[in-house]
């Protein structure tokens, strides 16, 4: 009974949230309210019994990931206006519904008919965290090592990407002194092998 | 509940996530709406993996979590990159294969 209340209580706050993450025009609010339906999902893994995922759903969405957009905001104009027209607002719901069914068939469809059976069962008298741990680190290690190793070129990716060039704004220059200003920095390069 | 609740409610927010990458010109936009479709894939998963009492759902979704979370230190350095250059985050400035 609590479940079927939760559950629909959950699935109409996370529905309301994306639609207003999809359709506002402020970037602020779409931040915020993705942030608050990243925590109802994250309801969701509890009803489901996977703690372990609502925990690592809270921590990495609503706290790595939209810090990490509310600090990229500052970097761009984001209040700035920009134009969008939709001609025919039916056709394009319509059709995105279709494809959204398409694809869910496509997966789904197979799961339901078969008769499956769990080849990693869920341990009696186990934490859920810990019958995760137990998958992840014997089946899954080389995923989870290399997991490890993707984080670790993209934060440097990002870092190197985000920091180059910090005290040189191009937008405030005009082309022939972006031209000019890379044209030196290559002789200062080609100086360097030398 | 049962599992097809949960898959129809995937689909819905799935759905969602998709008509605002179709619709949206703010690059910043089209992010925030691919996290919403890797979330609502992360939900089937987790029902899928609690009705079939198998825990391959739950580590799945667990690694989709990572790459959502290399996806945007990615994305966000390079939309620096691209504002830094044009001063704009509109799709439409990115056009510069049109010849």
């Amino acid at each position: 009974m609590y479940e079927l209340i939760a559950f629909y209580l959950f699935s109409f706050l996370t529905i309301v949230m994306f639609s207003i993450t999809v359709s506002t025009s402020n970037v602020l609010y779409a931040l915020s309210s993705l942030a608050a339906g990243m925590i109802f999902i994250s309801a969701f893994f509890f009803i489901l019994d996977a703690d372990f995922l609502g925990v690592v759903q809270i921590v990495v969405y609503t706290g790595a990931v939209m810090a990490l957009y509310a600090f990229g905001m500052m970097f761009f104009d984001s209040l700035s206006e920009v134009e969008e027209k939709v001609k025919n607002p039916k056709l394009f719901f319509g059709l995105a519904g279709l494809i959204a069914l398409v694809i869910v068939i496509i997966f789904a469809a197979p799961l339901v008919d078969l008769n499956t059976e769990a080849l990693y069962p869920v341990t009696k008298g186990l934490g859920n965290t810990q019958d995760i741990g137990l998958v992840i680190f014997t089946k899954y290690l080389l995923a989870f090592e290399l997991a490890a190793i993707m984080l670790l070129v993209s934060m440097i990716g990002g870092i190197i990407l985000a920091g180059k060039k910090m005290d040189v704004s191009y937008s405030q220059m005009s082309e022939e002194e972006i031209n000019i200003y890379e044209k030196s920095l290559k002789n200062s390069n080609k100086r360097k092998q030398i | 509940m049962s599992l097809n609740a949960y898959l129809m409610l995937s689909g819905i927010l799935f759905c969602i996530g998709l008509a605002g990458v179709i619709r949206r010109k703010n690059i910043l936009m089209i992010f925030f709406a691919t996290e919403i479709m890797l979330n609502a894939v992360n939900i089937g998963f987790v029902a899928i993996s609690k009705f079939y009492g198998d825990l391959t759902g739950q580590a799945f979704s667990f690694f989709i979590i990572a790459i959502a979370a290399s996806e945007v230190a990615i994305g966000l350095g390079l939309l620096i990159l691209w504002f830094k250059k044009k001063n704009s985050i509109d799709s439409d400035s990115l056009n510069k294969l049109k010849g």
